[in-house]
Order: structure tokens, then C-alpha cells, then sequence
């Protein structure tokens, strides 16, 4: 796909002015934080789990380009209510698929912040490329 | 309106010299304002560089044959090149290195670390300096426990001077500091610093990457001991730095690089140092980045740093005037041109620098964009990043109105 004004669709947009699930999480039972060194993005994520291993409440805080702070808002309606060992198996294609738009290398690493840091706060070993 | 401007370069006839300003990218005219991270090259550097490996390539300094002494004359003529430039006393006063970063470790290495500094000694820097004129300081302050003292700057960009007089002690063994800022532009008064410096015993250590490419700069007349920049900025190829060092003070300078070219005598165990400059000069050096960097300031020089600088000064009050105008968009830095170079750093409410760069990238245009490797200015101005457009001597107002159209595109996207 080339780079053209693709990359700020509408969904994009609406993810990054009006963020889903963004806040602190009271409760959360996993939490974790990084951030882009190249461009100072930064994702937190809060994770609770409910009795049956499933993700009952998530919620991200942070700060950076629409990129990094959609796909964080886009991941977090992603995997709420999800079973755990589905968001374990999460991996970049699927959150990708979701963004649905054309990234050079350098935005990849925006896009793909959040997953890595819910790899984190999963306790997984994370390889997204982040 | 602004000014219309002056006719200080022929813009037109320089672009015909830079291969890369013909392309296009994405089918739209390259607009290329990130010459602060790293200028574009006329092809009078790159057939120099290109001629060295196709005519005249072989090591300096050693071979005996015409195409050694031909390598050695253009390596060497390089270098009386730069220290003309620079107005130095002599070329044993210029050592090429890598980058203005290694330029820069060298004298915190070996006049910091292993020179004469000792524990409790201070060095004072200034909080908007690169990373390159910050993290060396780091290495003096672990390994010999000096104490780094930091002038802050007012809320227009330019230094605190008076808290400056407050900071020199006669303990202050450095004072270091960079001639022009790459995220405000602000050009400090360079000359002044370095008179108080000496008056209480410290040498004054200058960054000039941002400054060497863009105005005139006479180290004797500023009285800087130490002054560093790199040829990728100035029409030259990357990988080739410069340390300009007074005499006495490169003799009292230890390697960083030990090796060849850099002794006088090797012995199991020990050795004994080249004259400066050449026991700066560990291994072989950046021959063919030395000789594009020499063509690079004859081309310079033929324009004239007089004429870059007011080109560059007229470029920016016609950008700042013109940015001034848009709703939503701030610039940092001083308003007055006299005090500032073409580098300007901007923001959009609602827009985050990245995104700012990534829709003017489609739009051709390019700008850099992040914490431009001075993290602690950034965090002294509360920013997390910003985008940056900086001017040279192949841009003109076409450019900085491309820009204009580009940030209300922004707007119109983020709206």
C-alpha cells in the first residue's frame, strides 16, 4: 500500500480524538508501560482479569502520534472480554488487520506500541518489533 | 506581508547543482527542509568524493608511489581547507574524525578523562545542548567525579548569561557550549562565554554543527579552545568530522584511537604519539570524506558564508512571519532573526509532531519531527516533541510556502 492520507482514516481519527477505555484502572491485576525511544510514544496498559481467566476490564493511558494512541484505543476494544490465552495469542498481523491502513517502517513501530506493551503486562515474551 | 527578498543567491542556479533536489517523490517536488539533520550534497562533492576512488585511491601518509602522495596532497589539502574556513592558525590546529559526536568524546576523553580534570572540578553546560555535547560530559562526571553545573535558558531561547556569572567558580575546569541550537535555533553569544570562561581559568569547548554550515565563524576572534562540527551538514559527505583544537591545548589532549598513523613509535608495551594532529587520527582515516568535505567548502566559500547567512536570515523571517499568521501553529526560538538561524521548530494544536511529518511527507515536503536529541531542552520547554523545518542555501520561498499549504492540510486533517 503507498502512504497517502490513508493513513489518517476516519476510524484512525475517531480512535485518537475520542479514545475508548482510556484512563487508570482501579483493581488492574497486570500493568505495564514502555515507550518508543525514536519517538517518545508512550503506552500504559491495565489489565483485570475476571475468575475465568478472561479480560474483564482494560483500560491505556499515554501520550504520542494518532498512530500509536488509536491503535492503543483500537487494541483495548480488541481485547476486552476476550479469554485470556486468545489475547496471548495475539500477534501483529491481527492488530494490523484491525488499523487497516498503510504503514512505512518507522509508523509500524507507532502502531504496534500497545501490543508490545500488552505483551508485557501479559508477562509474554514480546517480539512485535517495537 | 513579508519583505520580498533580497537576491543574496542565485537559488535556482545552486538547486541545479544538487542531483536530488531533480527528483520528485511521490510525484511531487522534493521539498527538503531537514538540512539541520543533514544537508543535501551538489555534485561538485560528489564527483570529488567519487573522483578519489576512481582516479587517485590509496592509504595517506604511507605509500611512496604518485597515487599515495596524490591521496596525501588532497587528504592534507583538505584539511588546510578547513582550517581557513574556520580562520584557525594553523591545519595542525584541525583533526578530522568521524562526526562532531567524536569530535566532541575526544576532548571529554582525552582532556576530561584522561587529563587533567579532578574530582570536584566543574564543568558548566547549558540544558539545550544535542545529546553529543551532553552524554561525553556524563563519562567526565563518572569517571573522574566532576560536577556538571547547567545554564538554563529564558522562555524566548536565548541563555541565562547572568546565571552563567553565577555558575563560574574557580573550580570550573570546562565551560561547553553549542554556537547555535538545532531545535530553537538560538544563536549564543559564543564570544562572550568563552571571555568569562577564561577569566576564571576554564577552557571553552564550542559546538558548532548547527553553526559551522550556516555563518561565518573565526575560532580567534571567538577565542574558542575547542570547536567541533561535521561535514554532512555542510555539503559534505557523512562519516567526516572536525576538531579544531588551539596548539597548546591539542598537545595537552590525549588519543582516543590508538593504532596506526597515530604514533611516532611503538614498542612491546609502549608508545610514543604523533604530533597533533595525527595522533588524533588512530587507523586509516575518512580519506574520500575528508576530500568531499574540502570540495564542500570551496563550494561555500565561492557562495560566501556572508551570503549564506543573510539568505538563511531572510528565509526565516519570511517562514516565522508566515507561521505567525496561522491559528493553532507555534514556533520556538527567538523572533529576531539577528539572533537566531534558519532552524524552525513548530507545533500544531491537535497534531502531534509525528503526524505532522508523516502528512507532509505525502504532501513531498520533509520535515524532522521528535525530541531532535535534546531530550532535556524539550523537557525545560514541557514538549514532548516537536516538528522542525530548517533552511539552507538551495531553499527558497516556494519551499516555506510548500510548507505553509502543508500545515493547513494538517489542520484540515486533525480539524
Amino acid at each position: 500500500m503507498s502512504i497517502s492520507y490513508d493513513m489518517y482514516q476516519e476510524q484512525i481519527l475517531d480512535h485518537y480524538k475520542h479514545p475508548r477505555n482510556k484512563g487508570p484502572l482501579a483493581g488492574a491485576t497486570k500493568n505495564a508501560r514502555d515507550s518508543n525511544p525514536l519517538c517518545g510514544d508512550e503506552v500504559v496498559l491495565h489489565v483485570k482479569l475476571d475468575g475465568s481467566e478472561r479480560i474483564a476490564e482494560v483500560k491505556f493511558e499515554g501520550q504520542g502520534c494518532a498512530i500509536s494512541q488509536a491503535s492503543a484505543s483500537m487494541l483495548t476494544t480488541m481485547v476486552k472480554g476476550m479469554p485470556l490465552s486468545d489475547a496471548e495469542g495475539l500477534g501483529r498481523d491481527a492488530v494490523l488487520k484491525k488499523l487497516g491502513i498503510p504503514l512505512s517502517a518507522v509508523r509500524l513501530k507507532c502502531a504496534l506500541l500497545s501490543l508490545h506493551v500488552l505483551k508485557l503486562a501479559l508477562g509474554q515474551k514480546t517480539d512485535v518489533g517495537t | 506581508m513579508a519583505k520580498p527578498a533580497k537576491i543574496l543567491l542565485n537559488v535556482p542556479a545552486i538547486k541545479a547543482d544538487f542531483p536530488i533536489l531533480q527528483r520528485t517523490v511521490r510525484d511531487k517536488r522534493l521539498v527538503y527542509l531537514d538540512s539541520a539533520a543533514t544537508s543535501q550534497k551538489p555534485k561538485q562533492v560528489i564527483d570529488a568524493t567519487s573522483d578519489f576512488y576512481s582516479r587517485y585511491n590509496a592509504n595517506v601518509h604511507r605509500a611512496i608511489y604518485e597515487l599515495g602522495e596524490e591521496a596525501t596532497r588532497e587528504y592534507e589539502g583538505a584539511r588546510e581547507k578547513v582550517a581557513a574556513f574556520i580562520q584557525a592558525k594553523s591545519p595542525s590546529e584541525i583533526a578530522f574524525t568521524k562526526s562532531t559526536t567524536e569530535s566532541i568524546n575526544l576532548v571529554a576523553y582525552g582532556y576530561g578523562v584522561k587529563g587533567k580534570i579532578q574530582k570536584g572540578d566543574e564543568i558548566v553546560g547549558t540544558v539545550m545542548e544535542h545529546h553529543s555535547n551532553h552524554v561525553p560530559w556524563h563519562f567526565v562526571k563518572d569517571h573522574k567525579g566532576a560536577v556538571l553545573k547547567y545554564v538554563d535558558v529564558n522562555d524566548d531561547g536565548t541563555l541565562k548569561m547572568e546565571q552563567y556569572d553565577e555558575l563560574l567558580t574557580n573550580r570550573t575546569k570546562i565551560v561547553t557550549v553549542t554556537l547555535c541550537s538545532n531545535v530553537l535555533g538560538t544563536i549564543n553569544p559564543v564570544k562572550e562565554i568563552a571571555k568569562r570562561a577564561h577569566e576564571v581559568g576554564a577552557i571553552c569547548v564550542v559546538d558548532a554543527a548547527q553553526a559551522a554550515p550556516h555563518m561565518p565563524i573565526d575560532v580567534q576572534s571567538l577565542d574558542a579552545d575547542f570547536l567541533a562540527f561535521s561535514g554532512h551538514k555542510m555539503l559534505g559527505p557523512t562519516g567526516i568530522g572536525v576538531l579544531y583544537g588551539k596548539q597548546e591545548l591539542f598537545e595537552a589532549t590525549e588519543p582516543l584511537l590508538g593504532g596506526g598513523e597515530m604514533i611516532r613509535e611503538v614498542h612491546l608495551g609502549w608508545a610514543k604519539w604523533n604530533d597533533v594532529p595525527y595522533k588524533f587520527e588512530g587507523g586509516t582515516p575518512n580519506i574520500a570524506g575528508a576530500i568531499g568535505l574540502g570540495a564542500a567548502v570551496d563550494y561555500l566559500t565561492k557562495i560566501g558564508m556572508d551570503a549564506v547567512r543573510g539568505h538563511e536570515m531572510e528565509m526565516t523571517e519570511y517562514a516565522l512571519e508566515k507561521l505567525a499568521r496561522l491559528k493553532g501553529v507555534q514556533t520556538y526560538g527567538p523572533k529576531d532573526v539577528n539572533k537566531r538561524a534558519g532552524v524552525v521548530s513548530f507545533t500544531i494544536d491537535g497534531a502531534h509532531p509525528h503526524d505532522i511529518a508523516s502528512i507532509l511527507d505525502v504532501e513531498g515536503i520533509c520535515v524532522r519531527s521528535g525530541h531532535h536529541c535534546a531530550q532535556p531542552l524539550m523537557e525545560r520547554f514541557s514538549l514532548p516533541a516537536t516538528a522542525r523545518a530548517s533552511f539552507y542555501i538551495y531553499n527558497d520561498v516556494d519551499d516555506v510556502d510548500a510548507l505553509v499549504a502543508g500545515i493547513k492540510r494538517v489542520q484540515e486533517v486533525f480539524a
